[in-house]
């Protein structure tokens, strides 16, 4: 009988496992003279039962995967409330990301608001202000889209060199969603948008409110007014029951529990397009309504919570892509640091502003590689390097780092987060 | 978009009251802005009582909380110290964020009158006004900012698509790749699969090391 209660439940412990075993499980389970137990001797699953149907009404990944969670960096910020969390990408694969472990990112918590509690107001430049309630809004011809979401400040920490050690850390503000909902455009119409109208307001029911201010031809062309994510409501961290969605444009203006969107002739300049979501150049001045999220990509594995335990001979190299300019055409892939790249291959083909599975079979010789990722969009676009990025905007520009990413994948099958030059 | 022939008439007209319950945001030019004034010697006090725990007795922060006050002339540093009076180009954003989104935990509880008091202080406290200044609706677009001028439009179109659009190398794009930065190195990383998150890095290494998540 196989021993069940073996410390492999973390991926630590995984790691830790395969490494000391030097990194070599040999190929189709362990081999033993007389066959291997998982086979030759009768397990128990396949002899007594398993649990019923009624045991789980919404269940949970199976325990084994236990470490697929968000994680926070507590360091970042003064505390866990108006903080951030990051995606376990490096676990994923495919696109779409599972909602019970997509990024959070708040500015005075996730907060709890009833469908019965919820309305949404537009007022200024319309016709007719307007309020509507949440079974209003399900009245509504619906949309289905699928985009991704991406924080202004993912891979932020990395402007300085590289500091965190795990694509979840470095690349994890992230998550890609299929939503349904009502397009902004719809909602605006009802309400009659005045001539002078050229800039919408939105704002969320959160102390925080979260304001930004909206081009009208952003707003009526691709905005979405959503209520399911990924076929159910919306979790509670994620604007439930309903937020904004803006295609390729930075996560901060996809407002949460949206209450009111205000028509304007002007920019309201809030705090979160002036303080924050501003990116300081090296001259001292810097750049506003820096709003769509440029091309960008990161090997998920290998990578430093990803390392190769299984020796020499196919490896899997895979990763994600996304643009906020359109749809991912094209990812290129090099082991050697950007001296050579071969193209990858795509999952599916690119779709607009939506993430994108890349893979690369690689036959590993168990020698020391440096993976990047370049990413190229619709528009011809190609992910910069670091170093380019920092020619053009210097050190300080916090938000919309989209650089190339460097694993160094060691002979061991470890991986670190390095700069090259 | 689906094809609307004419309006569904979903929703109903929202009423002058829930505007105004609703709709207290304040712009640049003014336009929300409502009656009321308020002194930096109010302002001071009220300060002390419902910020200073956090933003500190002059605006200068505690801790990791955010600094109102102080960083003239950084922003082109190597670590610039972004504030109210160093970085924020319009009073109005101060006056708008306090009154919707301050105290932190304990929001909207501020009378029109208490915030022109408290953004009055956050003003002196940077050195922008003298100790009699008193702040009202009458007197608010007379403040100069210092970092008024200091933002320009995204300009990626023309600055940086010209540059990332080419045709990229594909082979012997290099002849050597040397390692520059090791993030095992800084070592700041929480652990993997365990509970306990990384300790936390001494206060200036992290300033230097990372921005905050914003």
């Amino acid at each position: 009988m196989t021993d069940k209660s073996d410390p492999t439940t973390t991926r630590r412990g995984f790691l830790k496992a395969g490494l000391a075993a030097g990194g070599a499980v040999a190929a189709g389970g362990a081999a033993h003279a007389a066959g291997d137990p998982l086979i030759t001797e009768i397990q128990p699953w396949a002899q007594g039962l398993g649990e019923g149907v009624d045991a789980t009404p919404y269940g949970l990944p199976i325990k084994y995967e236990g470490d697929v969670v968000r994680r926070n960096v507590e360091w970042l910020t003064a505390d866990t409330i108006s903080s951030i969390n990051f995606t376990p990408i490096h676990a994923l694969d495919g696109t779409i990301t599972p909602q019970g472990c997509a990024f959070e990112r708040h500015h005075s918590g996730a907060i709890e608001l009833r469908k019965e509690d919820y309305r949404l107001m537009i007022n200024g430049l319309v016709d007719t202000p307007l309020v509507f309630t949440y079974a209003d809004l399900e009245r509504f011809p619906r949309v289905t889209r699928t985009y991704f979401l991406e924080c202004a400040a993912n891979t932020g920490m990395e402007w300085a060199g590289a500091q965190l050690n795990g694509s979840q850390f470095t690349h994890g503000m992230i998550h890609n969603m299929e939503y349904t909902g009502v397009t902004l455009r719809t909602l605006l119409e009802e309400a009659g948008v005045k001539p002078e109208g050229k800039w919408v307001m939105v704002e969320g029911a959160d102390a925080s409110s979260n304001a930004r201010s909206i081009p009208l031809e952003k707003a009526m062309d691709d905005c979405l007014v959503a209520f399911k994510a990924n076929g159910e409501a919306l979790r509670m961290e994620h604007g439930y029951p309903v937020r904004l969605c803006v295609p390729g444009w930075e996560g901060n203006m996809w407002v949460k529990w949206l209450r009111r969107i205000e028509v304007g002739d002007k920019p309201w300049e809030s705090r979160e397009e002036t303080s924050k979501y501003t990116d300081t150049l090296e001259d001292g001045t810097s750049r506003k309504w820096t709003w769509v999220m440029d091309a960008k990509s990161v090997v998920t594995s290998p990578s430093p919570q990803m390392p190769i335990t299984h020796g020499k001979g196919p490896l899997v190299i895979t990763g994600l892509a996304w643009s906020g300019r359109g749809a991912i055409a094209r990812v290129d892939v090099s082991v050697d640091g950007g001296k050579n790249w071969k193209e990858a291959r795509l999952a599916a083909p690119g779709q607009d502003m939506a993430l994108t599975r890349f893979y690369l079979d690689h036959d590993w010789d168990g020698s020391e590689m440096f993976l990047q990722s370049r990413a190229i969009d619709s528009t011809g676009y190609v992910q910069p390097t670091k170093t380019q990025l920092r020619e053009v905007r210097g050190l300080n520009s916090i938000y919309h780092n989209n650089c190339i990413q460097t694993w160094w994948v060691k002979p061991s099958g470890e991986a670190e987060n390095v700069e090259v030059s | 978009a689906p094809a609307l022939a004419e309006k569904l008439g979903l929703g109903r007209p929202a009423l002058p009251e829930e505007v105004a319950a609703w709709d207290k945001d304040v712009r640049p030019d003014g336009l929300g802005l409502p009656d009321g004034s308020g002194s930096v010697e109010d302002g001071e006090m009220i300060f002390a009582d419902s910020c200073a725990v956090c933003h500190g007795d002059f605006a200068e922060g505690v801790g990791n909380w955010p600094k109102l006050a102080g960083g003239a002339n950084t922003l082109d540093h190597a670590d610039p110290l972004k504030t109210v009076g160093s970085y924020w180009p319009y009073l109005s954003t101060t006056w708008d964020y306090v009154h919707r989104s301050m105290p932190f935990g304990d929001a909207q509880t501020l009378s029109a009158d208490e915030v022109y008091a408290i953004v009055a202080y956050i003003l002196y406290s940077n050195d922008l006004v003298e100790d009699d200044f008193v702040l009202s609706k009458e007197n608010f677009l007379e403040v100069e900012m210092p970092n008024a001028d200091g933002f320009i439009v995204d300009d990626r179109e023309e600055t940086e698509l010209p540059l990332f659009t080419a045709e990229p190398c594909m082979e012997n794009c290099k002849d050597t790749v040397e390692v520059t930065m090791r993030a095992a190195v800084l070592d700041v990383t929480p652990d993997i699969g365990e509970e306990a998150a990384a300790e936390t890095p001494a206060e200036a290494e992290v300033a230097e090391a990372a921005p905050a998540a914003e």
